[in-house]
């Protein structure tokens, strides 16, 4: 007897064989290679954070220099992200803090390492997954990552980070808080800007006092609304300015504003607004 | 060595058949890996390996794949080999894998894998294919590799991430040389390609 083909069951049969032989040989696979990967992954990230302290393994295994310089639980929790804390040959100690945003075709990461006190950047290693070649990708070269070295990333005991600019610009902080973009990649530049700064400012608390406690974990539970304005802190009003202030608990926050998941809301009303 | 016919059917799509510059297959990914030597490189070697292998596992399974619905069962054999292959070097080549990051996963796109299943793998011996693969994957290969040799040149003044222009030649240190910003938009590439295209016709022209 011929096989038909062409039949409707025997289509269905073949692709349901079809389908669970891929899948099963799929899941096969990537099971036996998961711990393979996992460790390349980890080998990677710990070539990163090499490569931002500025330590040359050569031809030495990686991973036992990794365990040289950052031990095991040398690290600072911050929620889910991890700061580690390099000791280097020179007994002097490092901050590493994870950096991860968005470039223009997709993410952008790295790790920035921190003097002592927390304020001048040591070195920095950028990573990225898919940013053009020859243009944006040019931000894991050691020649654009090192004009970021000996920069500071506070000024006034405020983090500012360090922006990325085009030639010719100035930032608000001065032109000592900035490093020239990579011509042609606009768009990646800005994204490591971003990158810095959102990610800096969330260690803001730690790089300031050393205190473990991440910033949006206690700034967001408040919210301030300035003369209708919702800001994230009322530090730049001087208490004279201040006229009226109204709080509202979460749930009256919800019903007058539609603001969810704030503990508190802050009203604020200033003198200007008076005149 | 080889017969008249397996012959032609490895060599053909290296000049005379290309899928890229005849057949003008497979022109999006010509755009995107071509900025540099290197990705180009390793991309031209992958789909030559996935469509040879491809092409293969379709004509051993030839004659038992439905009419109806032989599309979708290509397109689950190339699929499926783009995944291992990519675990594969997730594994063993992290370094590379990380290079072609996303176009691995665009190789199941390219058209030339699905018009070489279609057209040849569905009627032909797996020998034959595997042969028919191989020599359409090279014929991309050689159209990358020429568009990313002009690219990285002019374009960045490098091959392979080697320095070929002195740094003392460029405006920068005081000397007459610029690079190409052109040549590192997409666009650049299809024009290269274009000339390669003019080039390949007017040579093969004046032979007939």
């Amino acid at each position: 007897m011929k096989l038909n083909t062409n039949s409707n069951i025997y289509t269905f049969i073949y692709m349901t064989v079809v389908v669970v032989i891929v899948a099963v040989l799929l899941a096969f696979v990537n099971q036996t290679l998961k711990q393979r990967q996992d460790d390349n992954k980890q080998l990677d990230m710990q070539k990163q954070i090499l490569g931002a302290l500025k330590v040359d393994y050569a031809d030495q295994d990686p991973a036992k220099v990794y365990e040289g310089i950052i031990a095991v639980g040398d690290t600072l929790q911050f929620g889910e992200k991890q700061v580690f804390v390099a000791h280097l040959n020179d007994t002097t100690v490092k901050y590493v803090l994870p950096l991860a945003g968005k470039g223009l075709w997709g993410g952008i990461g790295g790790y920035l390492a921190l003097d002592e006190d927390k304020n001048t950047i040591y070195g920095v290693n950028f990573n990225h997954e898919s940013e053009t070649p020859g243009l944006g990708a040019k931000i894991v070269e050691y020649e654009f990552r090192e004009k970021f070295e000996g920069k500071q990333i506070r000024k006034d005991n405020v983090v500012v980070s360090v922006a990325v600019l085009k030639k010719g610009k100035t930032c608000d902080a001065g032109e000592d808080y900035q490093v020239d973009a990579i011509s042609g990649a606009t768009i990646t530049s800005e994204g490591v800007s971003k990158m810095l700064e959102v990610n800096l400012k969330e260690y803001a608390k730690f790089l300031a006092t050393g205190e473990v406690v991440k910033e949006d974990q206690q700034a967001h539970k408040v919210l301030y609304v300035v003369n209708g304005k919702p800001v994230n802190n009322i530090d730049f009003l001087s208490p004279d300015e201040i006229i009226e202030t109204k709080v509202f608990t979460k749930k009256e926050a919800l019903d007058c504003y539609g603001i969810e998941g704030l503990e508190e809301v802050i009203v604020v009303i200033t003198k200007e607004k008076e005149d | 060595m080889l017969s008249q016919k397996t012959k032609e059917t490895l060599l053909g799509p290296l000049n005379a058949n290309n899928p890229v510059v005849v057949q003008i297959l497979g022109i999006c990914s010509a755009l995107a890996v071509t900025v540099q030597l290197k990705p180009a490189l390793v991309m031209g070697i992958a789909v030559t390996i996935i469509v040879a292998m491809a092409n293969v596992i379709v004509s051993l399974i030839r004659n038992t794949i439905p009419m109806r619905v032989r599309i979708i069962v290509q397109l689950v054999v190339v699929a499926a080999l783009v995944t291992l292959v990519s675990e594969i070097l997730k594994a063993f080549a992290y370094d590379v894998a990380m290079q072609l990051s996303v176009y691995l996963g665009l190789i199941i796109t390219n058209c030339i894998l699905m018009g070489r299943l279609e057209a040849f793998a569905m009627t032909n011996k797996p020998w034959d294919s595997f042969l028919d693969g191989l020599g359409n994957g090279l014929g991309y290969a050689i159209i990358l590799v020429i568009v990313a040799f002009v690219r990285e040149l002019f374009g960045a003044g490098t091959l392979l991430g080697f320095r070929i222009i002195p740094d003392s030649w460029y405006a920068a240190n005081g000397g007459f040389y610029e690079n190409n910003g052109m040549m590192l938009m997409p666009a650049m590439a299809l024009i290269l390609v274009g000339c390669v295209i003019w080039v390949h016709r007017s040579i093969n022209d004046e032979k007939k």
